[in-house]
């Protein structure tokens, strides 16, 4: 079987930031990923990537992707990596096509995924007016209500794209008051179709075909709310199942050092995966590039 | 003869994107419904798929739901 120098897991700002520094340090690598852009490809608007005062998530993503195919890069998409292990000084890397790739070092940059709320009605009405992505579904809930659940920066990013389609927009925020940034906040607090509920949680979702209401708690009092969407933005859980061997902090995120690497040898991660602290896409973007110059030395000493 | 094959999309969403590009590159004609401004389409494709999630893709009445290349390309025979 063939063995590369390097397989990257993932296409997000860090997995692609990677794959540019790989091909331009011809080294004869591989991205397997199933699907292109990560989170970046449901972020509405992005002010803070540098160079870029105001672009779409989609925009930039589509500039990731061009850059990452200017170099003839091998990818793999589509693809969703299921176990990663390390045997001798070679790692092997299975997908869920049954297909097995060798490689002496490889990047994890799987990024993380959205965390379900855990309710009554959630699994019942996923697609049927329950979803993860305002950027997606948003547009189909033109003039109608909805509920925003979750208080940080992707609620409130959620909640901007939503107060322009939709009538009435509600927060639900299970802390005293919203977080993320203080300029997305304020747009927030003072677009007139939003209401913010603090102190709240979510305690189950009805409907019949789709779904029609909401019932929400704070502290002892219980409402239901008419709405036909709920947008829950709660936060993410990394994409690290697939790897066993790695150590991981409490939140499941893959411990590295300041150089990427896990405690394994030849194994690198970067990006929202891991436990570096803050997940921006500036970041990622960083960490990637990191991660594939430290994979590039490695492969010199090996 | 060419399928009939019908997209229901938004302008937004990441899947929506590659769904179309994918027959594009195939040299699949399609027609390209915005659901999120065409509320009738919105309708058409809730009723056709009994969900609200985008894309979906009806191809000669097989209705798809999301980017299944493997489906995709077994409704269209390629």
């Amino acid at each position: 079987m063939k063995i590369y120098d390097l397989i990257i897991v993932g296409a997000g700002p860090a997995g692609i930031t990677s794959s540019v520094y790989a091909a331009r340090k011809r080294m004869d690598f591989l991205v397997i990923t199933g699907d292109i852009g990560g989170q970046t490809a449901y972020s509405g608007d992005i002010e803070n990537y540098t160079g870029y005062q105001f672009v779409t998530g989609r925009e930039l993503v589509h500039k990731f992707e061009e850059h990452m195919r200017s170099y003839d890069t091998n990818v793999k998409e589509g693809e969703v990596v299921i176990e990663v292990e390390r045997i001798g000084e070679i790692i092997t890397v299975k997908t869920n096509k049954a297909i097995e790739y060798q490689a002496k070092t490889v990047i994890i940059a799987s990024g993380k995924r959205s965390k379900e709320l855990g309710v009554q009605g959630e699994k019942e009405y996923k697609n049927k007016g329950v979803t993860y992505c305002a950027t997606c579904d948003g547009p189909l809930f033109g003039d109608k209500r909805v509920a925003v659940i979750g208080g940080g920066n992707s609620a409130l990013d959620a909640a901007l794209q939503l107060e322009r389609i939709a009538r009435k927009v509600y927060i639900i925020n299970n802390t005293p008051g919203l977080g993320g940034d203080t300029i997305m906040r304020q747009k927030v607090e003072k677009a007139d179709n939003v209401e913010i509920l603090n102190n709240s949680q979510v305690a189950a979702i009805s409907g019949d075909k789709f779904v029609n209401s909401i019932t929400v708690k704070s502290g002892e009092e219980e409402k239901k709310l008419a709405v036909e969407g709920i947008f829950v933005e709660i936060g993410l859980i990394p994409n690290s199942d697939f790897v066993k061997a790695v150590e991981k902090n409490k939140l499941g995120e893959i411990k590295i050092n300041n150089g990427n690497e896990t405690n394994v040898p030849g194994i690198f991660a970067a990006g929202d995966v891991t436990d570096v602290p803050e997940k921006q896409i500036v970041i990622a973007a960083g960490e990637g590039s990191k991660a594939c110059l430290s994979a590039f030395r490695y492969l010199a000493q090996h | 003869m060419a399928k009939n094959v019908k997209v229901y999309s938004t302008p937004t969403c990441p899947w929506c994107i590659r769904v179309k590009q994918f027959l594009k590159d195939n040299n699949i004609a399609f027609e390209d419904y915005d659901v999120g401004s065409d509320q009738v389409k919105a309708d058409e494709m809730t009723a056709k798929s009994g969900q609200m999630g985008v894309p979906v893709i009806d191809i000669e009445g097989e209705i798809i739901v999301g980017f299944d290349k493997e489906r995709i390309k077994a409704a269209l025979g390629l």
